[in-house]
């Protein structure tokens, strides 16, 4: 592992030969063809992104090229000869490296532990630790990637475990660097950092490919495009020759709304009144420091902020399987946040409905059916059961009524959640939460590994339930959905409210500076100001799914 | 869309989980020299040749259908209960301790009484594993294995030295009072004009189990205690999201459970030893475990894989008996069922997955497209 | 107590601690690896016969080690390709090799040796002998020190003396060399290793038969050094208390051999309650007394002494995510 075969690998790559070609790749998992016959070339020292929605199959595409999956047909050609991946040790030999949208990291390792697994020098360790010691300090000198070598992982924060991964592929001298979703859980400022470094990155001559389905990152910082839909390349483009617009329509293979209809609100009585809520996790870390927030009938409440800031606590508090302290009040009495009161089912009895943040963990139990998914949580209710028995003619006659009512396809009771498709399980939760009449909806990442269509459809759904003077709790990671949902907005960092803003007097960047915990928006910032803020931030790749 | 159809899900599978078991066994006994047909046949005669094989093999069914029904109402809490000997061991105690101790009148009270103490007695033996890992998050498997250990050491000590009786020589307890006798099979059978044998020990515990079989079915499938066990056992951060308590749940399942498995006792205690005596439950807790996987953790697969260990061991007694092959084949076969339906599910899975597939694509050129997400 | 006697103690001490502790090592490379393995029992009884049966039929101890090593290495693998190949259930395929094992010896003993499920008992060259350390009679006379190194430290068989290097060379190889951190990168994070290009398979297997070996070890410690032959369950739950033992010393090779040498006292303890009677005053139940290290270790997993964090990923097969 020395410079030798890197000078090696460029010195082969002509300029007009491709650094990485792929002919058509396919890839099948069971019943479902997630790669069909796809092509690209990537030429070197330039940024490629490839966009597509979720589940458009960009993600395998990638993990084929590093060789954590095998294609079932198609060939690999890197810097113009043909080169077979079978794992992930051909792909680094091949000078290729990969950071995955879930951190492949050792939590109680060192960050030097990390960085030589897999590429050690010998056989003990001693040496390897050195040398990678060394190393560090050298990269982190030429591309600004500052780590403490011997922090352990678990330790330090999301974006300093982001770099632990970069850290790694240079380490195993990779020329080409393929980026899973890198942004998903950076604050804005952290992924303008992150996409310097890339920019450097590339002006070394190395390749980097970027998956995201965020147009504004590809608009922004790449050379080329790719299209993805439905497991095909829909078309590959120069950025500079595209527009946001045209890239969304090939995306969803026809026109999109980008905007959310909807009048102003009209909002009412304060429902939900949170006075200082408090939650402190099971290893002690306080996740919510004293939260203050109302939500009023007939508005929608958004929160933003970068994942793992305490959004997802407050939601399990306020849905009730999260312990807290503090006062919160509904419709002006005062919720249990600890104890036999405290749980989903004593919040569903007070009008709580909640679309949880990840359907597949927790609204729905995947191998149910259809029908024992429309009762879960509510499996107590008068009309459900039938002594101690459930009532199962009742629940699916009810079912089939919502299904229908949802549009949920196929409209089959009977089908158990995990073969529905993402927007579909969606709507089978979202109907089963709205349709109670609920005075509080709690929701959270409506759309996320959702189609186009059922966004769509879920937005209108939201939408209309403020209008019947709801009030509506929105969380989301996606700025955008944040920004055409709600009717006010609140930003969270470290498990705080940083600030509430109206949609039509912020833009991105003021709600990017309240989620890297910046309040004085008006006052010009550096970057190191903001890193120096994020160092400690208690950010969690596992909530981001 | 599933890969397979329920049915090759259901039947299929264990089918051939089972026929490897078999074959497997069957190459064992013919390295030992002898002749597996011969031996089938001997079981067979054995086993269900007679009312006395009859009454043998549904008398050990019984005991399988408790510890089997025990092992598969945790399973399906998720919870590996590893237990249901010690449970088993204490439910025999409890039982013991209702025969000796009061004064029942009739065989009919004596035996709700004693079910009620095995049931107890089994149900606290498995809610303190349970505390300890809902409150404490101790893992389950490991706890009920010491619980085992503790159960057996308790077990001896209670009955060396507490519930002997001056003078005896051997550790056990005296013998229960006559009002305790449950009815056999011979007994239960007789006004109906059937002839059964008068020699074997099958009883009246046998349609407790049966009885047991069905009240577990209605619970797991019918009512919302079942449902939230399911819940729970499919995914556990659902259920809490649902307000299904991680706590209660795992309680209540283990106490179940555990219930269950000393419910055991009053077929081998009450029913056919008639005293407690040490190792009286020869390992029934263990074949729970073959049972509830063989039984795919269904009240009615439970009952059937029950009955075929009933068979087994039935028949290798006779074995036993006949050739020189020891009673420890069926500890092998036992193995063999565990290995296949439970640990090497996959190994039989997969393949016949592949099957499905290739015909449904055989079936339909151009599949229509499915709704399902890909890798992201 | 007098000095001789505790010198006695302490002795069988180790004579008891030896298998356990051999186990617990074994147990200590598979689960740090990610494989639970409850299947530690079935390797040592399955080891134990096949070191006695070969040693006796050979009448060469160390072909019959081999023999048991063998034995044991076939469960681990059977072991390895249900949880590893097929990622099955860890639990259920360590219940089905200790059933398979228990039925097989027997089985097997009864069709060699037809003396009801035993081995013959083994003569002088199918044993493992105590070896006397160089010295050990010459001060065997010195006061305090000839007795500890005459009669404890000197005088064990091999196996002994192998099992206590095991203890600093499974340290050396988890914590300073390569294969270490991966192996305990594949326990806790296997994607990490997988993404590395290292095979996650591999490893795992290579853990497993680490512990096929030394489980191999203690069962032929059982049967040909502590023991003049094999009878039926001889392994008598050690496997199991190993299992606590490891548990106990969460997952390290120092603490194992602590905890190993802490639950072969009370198995020493166990044969001599005359002992106990001087020291504390009063008399214990032997039972209560073999029990005692399984209620230690429910209480060490309830977390009331320390908390004790097993590998992370233990006990789930790993499955590429979707």
């Amino acid at each position: 592992m020395t410079g030798d075969t890197t000078l090696e690998r460029q010195a082969t790559a002509a300029p007009d030969v491709p650094a990485i070609e792929l002919k058509g790749i396919s890839k099948a998992f069971g019943p479902v063809q997630a790669n069909k016959d796809i092509s690209i070339r990537v030429m070197p020292g330039t940024i490629h992104g490839i966009i597509g929605e979720n589940g458009a199959g960009k993600s395998t595409l990638m993990s084929i090229l590093y060789g954590f999956y095998k294609a079932d047909k198609g060939e690999i050609w890197i810097n113009g000869s043909r080169t077979e991946i079978p794992d992930s040790q051909a792909a680094i030999a091949a000078g290729i490296g990969m950071v995955f949208q879930h951190f492949k990291l050792v939590e109680n390792f060192t960050v030097l532990e990390n960085i030589i697994l897999g590429a050690e020098d010998g056989r003990l360790l001693k040496p390897s630790l050195a040398k990678a010691r060394r190393t560090l300090l050298e990269l982190a000198e030429d591309y600004g990637l500052n780590v403490d070598p011997d922090a352990l992982v678990q330790d330090i924060g999301v974006g300093m475990q982001q770099r632990v991964e970069i850290l790694k592929a240079l380490y195993r001298q990779a020329d080409i660097l393929i980026l899973d979703e890198p942004t998903g859980v950076l604050t804005p400022a952290e992924a303008d950092q992150l996409f310097r470094i890339l920019g450097r990155l590339r002006s070394e001559g190395k390749t980097i490919i970027l998956i995201t389905h965020k147009l504004r990152e590809i608009m922004e910082t790449t050379d080329t495009v790719s299209v993805m839909r439905r497991g095909e390349m829909t078309a590959t483009v120069r950025t500079q020759d595209t527009s946001p617009q045209e890239l969304a329509e090939l995306m969803v293979g026809r026109k999109v709304l980008l905007r959310v209809d909807k009048t102003p609100a009209d909002p009412g009585e304060v429902v939900l009144d949170i006075k200082g809520l408090k939650v402190i996790d099971d290893k002690g870390v306080e996740r919510l420091r004293g939260i203050d927030l109302q939500v009023r009938a007939g508005e929608v409440l958004g929160i933003a902020g970068v994942a793992g800031n305490g959004q997802s606590e407050l939601l399990e508090v306020l849905g009730g399987y999260e312990d807290g302290t503090g006062e919160v009040r509904l419709n002006g009495q005062l919720l249990d946040l600890t104890g036999r009161h405290s749980d989903g089912q004593s919040r569903r009895a007070r009008g709580i409905a909640h679309v949880p943040e990840d359907r597949q963990r927790e609204g729905l139990i995947m191998e149910y059916q259809a029908w024992e998914n429309t009762a879960f949580g509510y499996h107590h209710d008068p009309e459900y059961r039938a002594g101690v028995l459930m009532n199962n003619a009742a629940i699916r006659s009810d079912t089939a009524e919502k299904m229908e009512r949802f549009d949920v396809r196929p409209p089959n009771p009977k089908l158990a959640a995990k073969n529905f498709s993402g927007g579909n399980q969606q709507k089978i939760v979202l109907a089963r939460e709205i349709e109670r009449n609920p005075d509080l909806l709690l929701i959270g990442q409506p759309t996320r590994g959702v189609d186009i269509g059922a966004i769509e459809f879920i937005h209108q759904q939201i939408v209309a339930l403020r209008d019947q003077g709801k009030a509506i709790l929105l969380v989301s990671v996606e700025l955008e959905e944040i920004l055409a949902l709600s009717d006010r907005i609140a930003v969270m960092f470290d498990g705080r409210v940083m600030g509430e803003r109206m949609p039509d007097q912020t833009d991105e960047k003021e709600l990017g500076l309240l989620m890297a915990g910046i309040t004085d928006t008006n006052a010009p910032h550096s970057v190191e100001e903001i890193e120096r803020n994020l160092a400690h931030a208690p950010g969690d790749a596992s909530k981001e799914v | 869309m599933d890969v397979m159809p329920k049915w090759a899900e259901v039947i299929l599978v264990p089918l051939i989980s089972l026929l490897l078991a078999a074959i497997i066994s069957a190459l064992v006994i013919l390295a030992i020299g002898e002749d597996p047909i011969a031996a089938v046949n001997l079981m067979i005669t054995g086993a269900l040749g007679s009312t006395y094989g009859w009454g043998y093999t549904l008398y050990y069914a019984t005991n399988f259908m408790f510890t089997g029904l025990a092992v598969a109402i945790a399973f399906h809490a998720r919870l590996f209960n590893i237990g249901g000997e010690g449970q088993a061991m204490l439910g025999g105690l409890g039982v013991a301790l209702a025969c000796l101790y009061i004064p029942w009148p009739h065989w009919t009270l004596a035996l709700l009484g004693a079910t009620a103490m095995a049931a107890l007695f089994g149900a606290v033996w498995a809610a303190v594993p349970a505390w300890l890992q809902a409150k404490r998050g101790s893992h389950i498997v490991i706890t009920t294995i010491m619980f085992n250990f503790i159960a057996a050491a308790l077990l001896n000590y209670v009955l060396v030295n507490l519930l002997r009786p001056k003078g005896q020589m051997d550790p056990a307890t005296a013998r229960f009072p006559e009002a305790t006798q449950l009815p056999t099979l011979h007994d239960l059978l007789a006004p109906f004009g059937i002839e059964f044998s008068k020699a074997a020990p099958a009883n009246v515990s046998f349609l407790v189990a049966v009885l047991a079989c069905v009240a577990l079915w209605v619970l797991i499938w019918r009512t919302r205690l079942g449902y939230e066990i399911r819940a729970y056992g499919h995914s556990e951060s659902a259920a809490k999201y649902a307000g299904i308590s991680p706590v209660k749940i795992t309680m209540i399942a283990m106490i179940i459970s555990g219930a269950l498995a000393g419910m055991m006792a009053i077929n081998n205690v009450m029913g056919e030893a008639e005293r407690l005596v040490l190792n009286s439950t020869e390992g029934a807790g263990f074949i729970g475990i073959a049972v509830a996987l063989m039984g795919r953790s269904h009240p009615v697969g439970v009952f059937i894989a029950a009955i075929l260990f009933g068979f087994l061991y039935q028949g290798g007694a006779e074995l036993a008996l006949w050739t020189s092959i020891p009673r420890e084949l069926i500890v092998v076969i036992q193995a063999l069922v565990i290995l296949f339906t439970g640990a090497l599910d996959n190994m039989v899975r997969m393949p016949l997955e592949k099957l499905f597939l290739a015909a449904r694509r055989a079936r339909a050129p151009k599949p229509e497209r499915k709704p399902v997400e890909p890798a992201e | 107590m007098d000095y001789l006697t505790l010198i006695q103690l302490l002795d069988s001490t180790v004579r008891l601690a030896t298998p356990l502790l051999l186990a617990c090592l074994a147990g200590l490379f598979s689960e740090r690896a990610g494989i639970f393995d409850i299947g530690l029992e079935g390797k040592m009884l399955a080891a134990a016969f096949f070191s006695a049966a070969l040693a006796a039929i050979t009448g060469n101890v160390w072909l019959g080690l081999l023999a048991g090593i063998g034995a044991s290495l076939a469960l681990s693998a059977l072991h390895g390709v249900a949880s590893i190949t097929f990622r099955g259930n860890q639990l259920i395929s360590g219940v089905a090799i200790n059933f398979l094992a228990a039925g097989m010896t027997v089985l097997i003993a009864q069709d060699w040796f037809q003396q009801g499920g035993r081995t013959p008992s083994l003569m002088a060259g199918g044993r493992f002998e105590g070896i006397t350390l160089p010295g050990a009679e010459a001060i065997a006379d010195v006061p305090f020190f000839g007795p500890l190194y005459a009669e404890l430290i000197s005088g064990h068989s091999i196996l002994v003396y192998m099992a206590l290097a095991a203890v600093p060379l499974t340290w050396w190889l988890l914590y300073r060399t390569r294969f270490g951190l991966r192996l305990r990168a594949v326990g806790e994070n296997p994607a990490s290793v997988d993404t590395a290009g290292i095979s996650v398979v591999g490893l795992r297997y290579a853990a497993v038969a680490i512990c096929g070996v030394l489980c191999g070890i203690a069962g032929a410690y059982l049967s040909t050094a502590l023991q003049a032959g094999f009878v039926k369950d001889m392994s008598a739950g050690r496997g199991f208390i190993a299992l606590a033992a490891l548990i106990f010393a969460k997952w390290r090779p120092w603490y194992a051999l602590w905890a190993t040498l802490l639950f072969g006292l009370f198995g020493a303890l166990e044969t001599r309650p005359d002992v106990i009677e001087a020291v504390i005053g009063m008399r214990v139940q032997g039972q209560l007394l073999g029990a005692l290290p399984y209620v230690m270790t429910v209480i060490i997993l309830a977390g009331f002494v320390g908390k004790a964090v097993p590998p992370r990923a233990g006990g789930e097969p790993y499955i590429k995510e979707r």
